[in-house]
């Protein structure tokens, strides 16, 4: 190196090994506080969660209740990850697949599989095969959509966030259309393979989304260091190498199957992943996803468990989760929209 | 070498062609500036010799492989590019930018050596002192040179550049293109880039390549280019030519002819 630049790493304080300057070395710093406090409280809330106020036998209020936290926790880092991962192959950190109309979608196939194939096929499916099915649906039907939406509106976000709320609300008339067409009985049997309820968590359902998420997100680790490209923009990436349209495509079909994970779980949550993602990228300030993706999962557990040990203790089951999700997250979201016009 | 064979494109179906027939080449080692009137074509030309756009027909050979066809990090290693406007939505800060230079070597884990490139780079845009600042508290200059930083840490042997003096002022644009110069003199670079102010290309410039409508109009050094009935061809405008202190002056700014100043 020149002398210059001898005396200007000398100011700077660089490691010589990472190359990281003293700045850095403190943005680190406060990084990995922030992980761990993020993880005490995930931690504090999953513990308060199982042995808050027991009444009653603990061996039945534990294992009720430790199959409940595991599903929130499915819940929670699926959607987590997914939202920030979209919002990174998107270019937007307004697009999450729950605003996209993703969750709706996986609705309508299944309303559409109850009402084609009639009630008993599914029920005569078994639990995963047929969450299994779904989520392959879903993934190909997806892409299809994704790829069709990108391509036609590539350039503005306000169309497509347009776009994805008519389609969503349009996949969920459509599914409300269809399971008018069925009988009663047929009726029940869609609304009990559609939403597992968290009171009764299904041990086979919760088994096999909980294997295909962790698949899921170890599918991401060799993404990871890639999407920080991806987030240049499709011609930086290019430019550096990058196969944009593989990364971005796998990245989409991992997407699809975590997002099926938890609407198989508790059902669409429009705005928890928005709300989630946002948080994560606003409370670790760096743009690799090494360390934005674990926050987001975390950020996610601490909104499903904490929100629900909340529903639970302080609003006695007043209300569910996914109401105060929604007003908590459409508000943030109104507020996102907002600021966007401004700048 | 950089050899582009027939290469036509329009952006839709029945729309007029951006590139009409263009067959150019580039060998290594000389500075190119691409010119001509807004709509003439030099970014698409540009956006497909990179590959970052595949033309209609026709194709870009770097060194004799189709760049579309060759493995994309074979591809960053030997050129890199730099677009026009590049917003980034991540909170980056400078030398996070750099660094992604390193990418096609490294894909993300950055070795020792990687550590040091990315210094130098800084240093040459004269970046280093704000090294750690985010990116969206630099002015647009600033910016700039952080963007062309990463594209000297690509370290490679061809660097596109599509108006890299966008937003800088007088100081740094003479200093990026007396940086370009040497890349070109000491290292063996060939460095082609769109530039608007055709007497920043006269005095830099190895060859001027000037597009009108999709097409090459003229291909030649500055003085060849350099002459008012070319460049009335090229921009559609009137602009006379003087040479002053030995140098060729475009006065396209002037809103009259300068009599004081001898005609060439």
């Amino acid at each position: 190196m020149t002398a210059v630049s001898d005396r200007a790493s000398e100011i700077l304080g660089l490691h010589p090994a990472t190359g990281t300057s003293v700045t850095e070395r403190e943005r680190l710093r406060s990084i990995r506080r922030t992980a761990v406090i993020l993880g005490l409280l995930c931690a504090g809330f999953a513990a308060a969660y199982l042995l808050w106020d027991v009444k009653g036998s603990w061996s039945y209020a534990l294992d009720l209740r430790s199959r409940q936290l595991a599903s929130l926790v499915v819940v929670g880092a699926a959607v987590g990850a997914s939202s920030l991962v979209f919002q990174t192959i998107a270019g937007s950190r307004i697009l999450t697949p729950g605003v996209m109309g993703f969750d709706s979608l996986y609705v309508l196939i299944q309303t559409v599989i109850v009402s084609v194939l009639g009630p008993s096929a599914l029920q005569l499916m078994g639990v995963p095969e047929r969450f299994i099915l779904n989520t392959a649906l879903l993934a190909g039907f997806g892409l299809l959509l994704f790829r069709w939406l990108f391509r036609a509106h590539s350039r503005n976000l306000f169309v497509l966030v347009l776009v994805g709320i008519v389609v969503g609300s349009f996949f969920t008339s459509l599914a409300t259309f269809a399971s008018r067409m069925l009988s009663p009985d047929d009726y029940l049997t869609l609304q009990t393979v559609l939403f597992a309820s968290f009171t009764t968590v299904d041990v086979q359902l919760l088994g096999v989304t909980a294997a295909v998420a962790v698949l899921g997100m170890a599918a991401l680790v060799p993404l990871l260091r890639r999407l920080d490209v991806v987030d240049l923009g499709k011609d930086a990436a290019t430019g550096l190498g990058l196969d944009y349209h593989r990364i971005v495509t796998i990245t989409l079909v991992v997407v699809t199957v975590l997002v099926a994970t938890s609407t198989a779980l508790v059902g669409p949550m429009l705005f928890l992943g928005l709300l989630v993602a946002n948080l994560a990228r606003q409370i670790v300030p760096t743009h690799r996803h090494t360390v934005l993706v674990p926050v987001a999962g975390a950020v996610g557990v601490l909104a499903t468990v904490g929100g629900q040990f909340l529903v639970t203790h302080v609003f006695a089951l007043n209300t569910t989760l996914s109401v105060v999700v929604n007003l908590v997250g459409g508000l943030y979201f109104l507020y996102l929209l907002l600021k966007a016009v401004r700048l | 070498m950089i050899d582009i064979k027939s290469v036509s494109h329009s952006y839709f179906d029945g729309a007029p062609k951006v590139l009409d027939d263009v067959a150019i080449d580039f060998p290594p080692g000389q500075v190119t500036a691409l010119v001509g009137a807004n709509g003439a074509g030099k970014s698409t030309l540009l956006s497909a010799m990179s590959r970052l756009l595949v033309p209609g027909s026709g194709q870009v050979l770097l060194d004799g492989v189709d760049v579309t066809k060759a493995a994309p990090t074979v591809v960053a290693k030997r050129m890199a590019v730099l677009r026009q406007d590049n917003r980034i939505s991540a909170r980056l800060s400078v030398v996070d930018l750099v660094r992604f230079g390193r990418f096609p070597y490294s894909s993300g884990r950055l070795r020792p050596e990687c550590h040091e490139i990315v210094e130098r780079a800084l240093e040459y845009v004269d970046m280093t002192p704000m090294r750690d600042c985010f990116l969206d508290e630099l002015s647009g200059g600033q910016r700039q040179r952080a963007f062309i930083a990463m594209v000297l840490a690509q370290d490679t042997d061809y660097i596109l550049l599509d108006e890299p003096l966008n937003n800088l002022d007088m100081r740094h644009a003479a200093a990026i293109m007396q940086l370009l110069r040497r890349a070109a003199d000491d290292l063996g670079r060939t460095v082609i880039l769109v530039l608007h102010d055709i007497n920043v290309a006269a005095s830099y410039c190895d060859r001027i390549v000037a597009m009108r409508d999709g097409r090459v109009v003229i291909d030649g050094s500055p003085d060849e280019v350099m002459r008012a009935e070319v460049l009335s061809e090229v921009f559609g405008m009137q602009i006379p030519v003087h040479r002053v202190s030995g140098q060729l002056l475009a006065m396209h700014w002037a809103p009259l002819p300068a009599p004081a100043l001898q005609a060439v």
